[in-house]
């Protein structure tokens, strides 16, 4: 490849890189895991100075494809050119040495040090501390401003919020000399505006001559700030487009290999009678705080109702009170007809199950599935004790293997394997293993929460399109999401929950995204 | 989601079998070469202890013996509640004073009603005595391996005081009790092979063997094949987990320890029943102890953990055989070549499987 020198000025003045030489080239990459083809002969070329994207459904292989990069993984097959030069990258700190730095989607810091003494971490430079420490901190100071991070170098890493501890991440792979940055998943943990602040740090990198692999599965991130984009899907590459010749319809359609619907199609909800009605109720947590503070709402057969709400106002605990993991404090709840504010055996251990509440909790991998455990194994988790799945002392396998095949098949879980690792599985397909469970027992109401956190366009599209026919043969749905869209497209109702308060109720068709954002901020709307 | 921390995957069969081996063979690689460093022959010295292990009936027998108790306390050790029940000791002392007690107590009765009485009391005593560190890990948090230790201190000091002031053969200087009769002696493998016309060593191998095997089969079918293990197994996986699927942690611990406690309890069938014939001091002998390695060599598996009950056997009846024909082969040095084992096959049990990961991946066609 032959870069002049003005195609490299180009570049950074028009950062489309047409020009700029190839930085990162991955040929022909293979990587098996058991039976699982997750890179089938990938290859992909990464210009500097530019802003990469892959996307793909959870499962295509893209965050495979970045371990083998970073040195996590090492291919089967292949080989990664870094510079037009083959390296072979067997650790982190191999690639590190080739100037591939990593932000975690899950961020790898002390919270009880200091911006400084995270980035020093493993790179203390020489036996005396406090000598690295001055030199890191000047080096960290003036890379902070040069990239306009806008973070505190002597701040404590616990005290920053989640995009102040993402933008360490970045410093601390800047520090060590990262020429290309991989960021995966950056936007699940970030508000809208961390996100575009985000955004504007990524634009300032590539001004900078650094380049970015940015890994996600939003797609208006895609078009936001990217300027070439790689589409895989099970495992191949099977598009590299210029970002500005695309769009999300095109880039959707490539990631799942059909057309998709963006939006979610139903019919008017046609309430029934009152399945759940709640008074007045009340949640304390540990430290003795009310988190959910004289809720009062009442939930019909045939109907969505939403919860929306920033991260943290209480929904989470609304949520798991009402499936029994937590107790409530004072208040009324009433099943049906029934009170069962008094009735302790109601709701706790199985109690919820038994009344035909069904619950796919906020975190699949902490709670909803036991991630070491076959498939089958997750696929009963709370049913353990149901006579279809036991004899009189033995647990019948073959009955929860063949019930687990069955609802992979209904549910079109890939790789259609019930004795598989359940952590083997993608989110999405680790989703609806739960949503399989849940929704299997024919529940009069269930418990959603973030029921698409964390997965692709095709698994929300098909969890969206079941949670619609469940309330459509007329069973109760309570959804609690951060992301306001699902909100949106998929209630009939919307509560807006603030410091543990209702503040207001909308309905979908009426509300517009900027009021029911004023009150998630505690601004409270006309209830109507 | 960073594979960072992940073992390496490598298939089943290697994962089961070639990496234990291979671990083995290193611990045994290092026990040679420490042997020469002492400047004896490591393949007598290894050939020595097999020879001891195995070489005859009778050695075999010795064999077996320790193996039974290394598979009572082994099995007793993680109840895959995610706990870790370091009592065995204690319990298997307690529980053999249930046994003893039963046996002094039992002398007219046929031996048809004496065993199950015995294994009912060894069962009965072992749970008990494991049963409060469970309930105050459930119910208060203290946690068991504090616990279960503390513990097997207050079994220790109860069984010298009950052998030195209560239960001591009166007229006699050492603490033990008297001998029980005859009728509830644990039948020996040599008398039952004997009975069957087969001519066996002389061992103290027992009718507890054959116990050990039975609680193996029950302890697996128990964990994999019931919706009570089903439970236990999600609660030592996920407690969060555990609790959404409506399963208490606070009885399943309790339940958990208690059936760990039983089992070390078996420990007394062995030794008091089958060998001792007396209640005496001290007689757990460090079994409850070294049923941690065998756990944790025999990942906690039923079958792994009675084959490394086997190796352990086989390391202590060949050990003292070896200690014996090779005199710079101390009794001390049979425990280093032990430690060598619990080092290499436990603490730094994936220290090979990256590599064979990698080796496997090029040998082993990707399907």
């Amino acid at each position: 490849m032959i870069a002049s020198g003005a195609g490299e000025r180009d570049a950074a003045a028009t950062p489309v890189g047409a020009a700029a030489p190839t930085v990162i080239e991955l040929l022909h990459i293979d990587k098996w895991f058991g039976p699982v083809h997750a890179n089938d002969d990938v290859s992909l070329a990464v210009r500097r100075g530019t802003i990469h994207g892959i996307v793909g459904e959870n499962g295509a292989g893209k965050s495979t494809l970045m371990s083998i990069l970073y040195g996590y993984y090492t291919a089967d097959r292949g080989e990664i050119r870094v510079n037009g030069r083959t390296v072979v990258i067997r650790s982190p700190q191999a690639a590190l040495t080739a100037g591939i730095g990593m932000v975690h989607q899950h961020f790898m810091l002390v919270d009880t040090f200091t911006v400084v003494e995270n980035v020093v971490l493993g790179a203390e430079g020489g036996l005396r501390l406090a000598h690295g420490l001055a030199k890191a901190r000047a080096e960290l100071t003036r890379l902070a401003r040069d990239y306009h991070l806008g973070v505190d170098v002597d701040a404590v890493v616990g005290e920053l919020t989640v995009g102040h501890q993402q933008r360490v991440e970045i410093l601390k792979a800047l520090y060590r000399g990262a020429d290309i940055l991989i960021l995966d998943e950056p936007t699940g943990v970030l508000t809208p505006q961390e996100a575009d602040h985000l955004f504007r740090i990524l634009r300032r990198l590539r001004e900078e001559g650094k380049t970015v692999v940015l890994i996600t599965h939003k797609l208006r991130e895609i078009l936001a700030v990217t300027d070439a984009v790689t589409v895989m899907r099970r495992g191949r590459v099977v598009a590299n487009l210029a970002t500005r010749d695309t769009s999300t319809e095109q880039l959707a359609e490539l990631m799942v290999g059909r057309r998709v619907l963006l939006r979610v199609d139903k019919a008017p909800a046609r309430p029934g009678p009152t399945i759940l009605a709640v008074d007045d109720l009340t949640v304390v947590n540990g430290a003795g705080l009310a988190r959910v503070n004289g809720v009062s709402f009442a939930l019909c057969a045939g109907e969505i109702v939403g919860i929306a709400g920033v991260a943290g106002n209480g929904q989470s605990e609304l949520l798991e009170a009402l499936a029994g993991l937590r107790p409530i404090a004072s208040g009324r709840i009433r099943w049906k007809s029934r009170d069962i504010t008094n009735d302790h055996q109601a709701l706790a251990g199985r109690g919820a199950r038994r009344l035909g509440l069904g619950h796919v909790p906020e975190d699949r991998q902490r709670m909803g599935l036991v991630t070491s455990f076959a498939a089958s194994e997750s696929a009963i988790l709370g049913y353990q004790d149901d006579p279809r799945y036991n004899g009189p002392i033995l647990m019948d396998h073959g009955a929860v293997i063949e019930s687990c095949r069955r609802q992979i098949a209904e549910y079109d879980v890939r790789p259609a394997n019930a004795v598989l690792r359940t952590s083997a599985f993608s989110g999405g397909n680790q989703q609806k293993i739960v949503l399989a469970r849940e929704i299997d027992r024919n529940p009069a109401l269930l418990l959603v929460g973030q029921p698409t956190r964390g997965i692709d366009i095709g698994a929300i599209e098909f969890i969206h399109r079941r949670l619609v026919a469940l309330r459509d043969s007329g069973k109760a749905i309570l959804l609690v999401s951060v992301e306001l869209d699902e909100i949106m497209s998929l209630a009939d109702r919307i509560l807006v929950m603030f410091d543990g308060h209702i503040v207001g109720e909308v309905a979908p068709a009426e509300a517009t995204e900027q009021a029911i954002g004023l009150m998630m901020a505690g601004i409270r709307g006309d209830v109507g | 989601m960073s594979p960072r921390g992940r073992p390496a995957e490598i298939p089943a069969w290697a994962d089961l079998a070639l990496l234990p081996l291979l671990n083995l063979g290193a611990a045994l690689g290092a026990s040679g070469l420490l042997i020469v460093i002492i400047g004896e022959d490591p393949r007598r010295a290894m050939a020595t202890l097999a020879a001891g292990a195995f070489g005859s009936a009778e050695s075999l027998g010795y064999t077996l013996y320790y193996t039974t108790n290394f598979i009572f306390t082994g099995l007793a050790v993680a109840f895959h509640a995610g706990l870790f029940n370091i009592g065995g000791e204690g319990q298997a002392y307690i529980g053999g004073l249930g046994v003893g007690l039963l046996c002094l107590a039992a002398g007219g009765l046929p031996f048809g009603l004496v065993l199950p009485l015995a294994i009912g009391c060894a069962a009965l005593c072992g749970a008990g005595w494991a049963f409060v560190p469970a309930v105050l890990q459930a119910k208060r948090g203290s946690h068991v391996v504090i616990t279960t230790i503390m513990f097997n201190f207050i079994a220790s000091a109860l069984m010298t005081y009950l052998l030195v002031n209560v239960l001591i053969k009166p007229g006699q200087q050492s603490p033990e009790t008297r001998e029980f009769a005859v009728n509830t002696w644990m039948p020996a493998a040599h008398e039952m092979l004997g009975w069957m016309g087969i001519p066996a060593g002389v061992s103290p191998l027992n009718l507890s063997f054959v116990c050990a095997i039975v609680c193996s089969i029950l302890v697996w079918g128990y964990i994999w094949h019931t919706r009570w293990g089903y439970e236990l197994r999600v609660l030592g996986q996920n407690e969060m987990a555990a609790i959404y699927g409506g399963i208490s942690p606070a009885r399943t611990i309790v339940l958990a320890m208690t059936i760990s406690g039983a089992l070390a309890g078996f420990v007394g069938l062995n030794e008091i029943m089958g060998v001792h014939h007396r209640l005496l001091l001290n007689f757990t002998g460090g079994y409850g102890y070294a049923g941690i390695a065998v756990a944790l060599m025999g990942r906690n598996h039923p079958l792994g953990i009675a084959l490394a009950a086997l190796l352990f056997g086989a390391l202590y009846q060949g050990g003292s055989e070896l200690a014996f024909e090779v005199p710079a082969l101390t009794r001390e040095m049979v425990v280093v070549v032990q430690g060598l084992i619990i080092l290499l096959c436990g603490a730094l049990e994936n220290m090979f499987r990256p590599f064979l990961a990698a080796r496997l991946a090029r040998v082993v066609p990707a399907r």
